[in-house]
């Protein structure tokens, strides 16, 4: 076992040196899950909008239901959608099992919960600012729903960013759906597992870096968007 | 306007509204015809936002019933607007939060520029058309949603408040654009606890209390000589130099 200054050693040398195996994994899990976050935002903005503008029987409980979803567990996320896509399951016969569009539809599970009950709560609290206005002008249900997510579009960065940590962050989910395949189905986080428990640190912690480092300039980037609409729409 | 149907006279037949156990609106009949601005006028607390609430069909009534030339609120939606106390603008431009309002109106996108250019000039908004709107002032927003309610060319104008949070240059202006709907053929429906106002703009005035409304005169005569104990009061009260 190497030490801890000599992982870091070559780590940072990995990264200096653009390793092309390292950029590979890298560039794979942000498609991967940009793609699932885009997926599950496309989806769950105007779900939690609809939610919360609506008014029907049963929304209470799915309020809590999707409250608590978003609690889900990676591992048990990827064993339902590793049954759906195994070859006798019911989606056997797309033969998506173990490639980077699997990975895509459990993330894309992984995180809609998040994305959708976050965004609910946002426009509850501006539908109570805007409601009046906006019946008033014969705006209701879901041409509202919209109104209030394009106009608080800022403040949904917000959820669709924890949505974005969530995926690139997750490990259970794409291991299992992915089989952590060389060259096809490895990420991030699945290599850092992998290459902890092989003993080849300074590979694991590279990667460790640059998580970090991606998951704050993104972070980073947003906030700044954010502010600056802010300034400039109020 | 003109070649459409009118949706007035609008009939109020013993409306109550109530709240949480509490009566807000006790049986309030009364009709509205076109041509006198009405002053909707009474204390904090007497009922009138949730009057003009229930007037617009914000609000469903408790009992009683809203209706528009014999038809039910639903027929009437289009004839009418409404200026809140505080304004709430979308956030994008000046401009296209009349647009926004011309959309959900139906009104065909070829016309829509023009009528909410138009309707930003009356109130002296052009210049600040592509401005977002948030970040008008307090008494520009307020313009601004008067101008969103000019655009819509309706027949009845509910304004509920419209200058509370506003100071007295912003209300001169605010009055002056109810004025020029007022001398438009529409029909104003205002509240307000400011009598000067009330006498600035009003033809009319219907006076609340608690719930319930005690006087119905001509601006004038209530003024003058009001002919009920709580309006006596109320006046009184509203003016300290009396």
């Amino acid at each position: 076992m190497p030490g801890t200054a000599e992982a870091v050693r070559g780590a940072l040398g990995l990264i200096g040196a653009g390793d092309p195996v390292l950029a590979g994994i890298v560039a794979l899990s942000l498609a991967v899950s940009l793609s699932a976050v885009a997926l599950a935002a496309l989806i769950g903005l105007p779900l939690g909008a609809a939610i919360a503008v609506g008014r029907f029987p049963g929304r209470r409980a799915l309020i809590v239901l999707l409250n608590a979803l978003m609690g889900l567990p990676p591992v048990v996320v990827g064993l339902l959608i590793y049954l759906l896509l195994s070859r006798a399951g019911p989606l056997g016969e797309m033969g998506l099992l173990f490639t980077p569009s699997a990975m895509v539809i459990a993330q894309t599970v992984l995180v809609l919960p998040i994305i959708a009950a976050l965004c609910r709560q946002a426009v509850e609290d501006a539908w109570v600012e805007y409601e009046e206005q906006l019946r008033s002008l014969g705006a209701e249900g879901l041409r509202a729903a919209l109104t209030l997510v394009w106009d608080i579009r800022f403040s949904l960065v917000t959820a669709v960013l924890a949505g974005l940590g969530r995926a690139l962050a997750e490990v259970g989910a794409v291991m299992i759906v992915g089989g952590n395949i060389d060259g096809v189905t490895r990420v991030m986080t699945t290599t850092i597992a992998l290459e902890t428990s092989k003993g080849d640190l300074p590979l694991a912690l590279s990667l460790g870096f640059i998580l970090i480092a991606l998951v704050v300039l993104l972070n980073a980037a947003a906030h700044l968007i954010k502010e600056a609409a802010q300034r400039r729409y109020g | 306007m003109a070649g459409f149907a009118s949706i007035l006279p609008l009939c109020l037949r013993e409306l109550t509204f109530a709240a949480g156990g509490r009566a807000i609106i006790r049986g309030v009949s009364a009709r509205f015809d076109a041509g006198p601005a009405t002053i909707i006028l009474g204390a904090n607390g007497a009922g009138k936002s949730v009057l003009m609430r229930l007037m617009h069909g914000l609000l469903a009534p408790s009992s009683g019933e809203v209706s528009w030339n014999g038809q039910g609120p639903a027929r009437a939606r289009r004839g009418q607007a409404m200026v809140f106390q505080r304004p709430v603008m979308l956030r994008r431009s000046a401009l296209a939060n009349v647009l926004y309002a011309l959309e959900l109106a139906g009104i065909h996108a070829p016309q829509r520029e023009r009528q909410a250019m138009d309707a930003l000039e009356e109130v002296g908004l052009a210049a600040v058309a592509q401005r977002p709107a948030r970040v008008l002032s307090g008494g520009e927003q307020q313009r601004l949603a008067l101008a969103r309610a000019w655009a819509l060319h309706p027949e009845v104008l509910f304004l509920d408040e419209p200058t509370a949070n506003l100071d007295p240059g912003a209300t001169r202006e605010i009055e002056a654009v109810i004025r020029a709907f007022d001398a438009s053929g529409t029909k104003i429906i205002m509240s307000t606890h400011n009598l000067g106002q009330a006498r600035r703009l009003g033809d009319e005035v219907l006076c609340i209390h608690q719930g319930r409304l005690v006087e119905r005169a001509p601006v004038e005569a209530f003024f003058a000589k009001p002919a009920s104990a709580e309006a006596a009061a109320f006046i009184k009260g509203e003016s300290p130099w009396a």
